[in-house]
């Protein structure tokens, strides 16, 4: 079987990956939440760094939302295909720092915000843009890092 | 501070978000991840309730809460993987199913809880 047909769905948890399914020990929640910490830490500098002025295309989640998506495909590749990967290093890396990284709540509010009178261009700009933008950065992440590997 | 307030958020909310996706997968056997959509949609149901509140809501809450905890909570890059995972096993309905469905019920999360609080408290 082609490896892109044994890895999970669901990069996060899958209970169809055996080793995953008695996964929720004590250590591999703190990997999760000091990793979590760590990623919504750069996701807020990210804020910090690029703040955007009300009515305007938010920069900072649109950076970190797409950066975020190339690297959970080059990760996940190296774990499942490339890497026999220690049992922590999925939950601290991948569900933690960058499920704590990137952030959909704020995208969706900040859509909402946008869809006022002379910003509804915008706000379909960001929602399609992060989503086809998001979308190619983690089929980039996974196959350039599959083309490297195997 | 506001670091401080961030991290320990979204400590919370990334191991919620794990024991969620884990505790929806365990209850059915669907390709369809409906783990990642729930946590996403709730909290872009309490973000939209917390900028909905404006004012009435202090900073320190809008951090810990709303930058840390919602922000963990949620998560895009699993969202956009899992869309991936889906299209390379050709589950074609379940992986456009996925894009709309999370952003309609995520969208409509947000902009539902928005008016309710702004109509409360504002």
């Amino acid at each position: 079987m082609p490896a892109s047909m044994t890895e999970p769905i669901d990069s996060d948890v899958d209970l169809r990956v055996p080793a995953q399914r008695g996964e929720p020990a004590l250590p591999v929640l703190g990997a999760i939440a000091l990793g979590g910490g760590l990623g919504a830490l750069a996701r807020y500098g990210l804020t910090v760094a690029l703040p955007t002025p009300a009515g305007h295309f938010p920069l900072a989640t649109f950076v970190t939302n797409v950066s975020g998506c190339l690297l959970i495909g080059v990760l996940m590749v190296l774990v499942t295909e490339a890497w026999t990967a220690h049992r922590l290093v999925r939950p601290f890396l991948g569900v933690g720092v960058l499920g704590g990284y990137t952030t959909y709540s704020t995208y969706a509010v900040e859509i909402h915000g946008l869809l006022r009178p002379g910003t509804v261009g915008v706000a379909f700009l960001y929602l399609a843009g992060t989503l086809v933008c998001a979308l190619f950065a983690v089929l980039a992440g996974v196959r350039v890092t599959r083309w490297i590997v195997t | 501070m506001t670091a401080v307030l961030v991290f320990l958020g979204a400590a919370v909310g990334a191991p919620l978000r794990y024991l969620t996706d884990r505790l929806v997968q365990s209850r059915h056997d669907s390709l369809f991840p409906w783990g990642t959509l729930s946590v996403n949609v709730a909290g872009s149901l309490v973000l939209g309730a917390l900028a909905g509140a404006g004012t009435a809501v202090p900073h320190t809450v809008l951090t810990l809460v709303g930058t840390g905890f919602c922000g963990a909570l949620t998560t895009y890059s699993t969202f956009s993987y899992e869309t991936l995972r889906l299209a390379e096993q050709k589950a074609w309905f379940y992986a456009v199913m996925n894009v709309v469905v999370t952003v309609v019920a995520g969208l409509g999360a947000a902009v539902l809880a928005f008016g309710t609080t702004s109509a409360l408290l504002g």
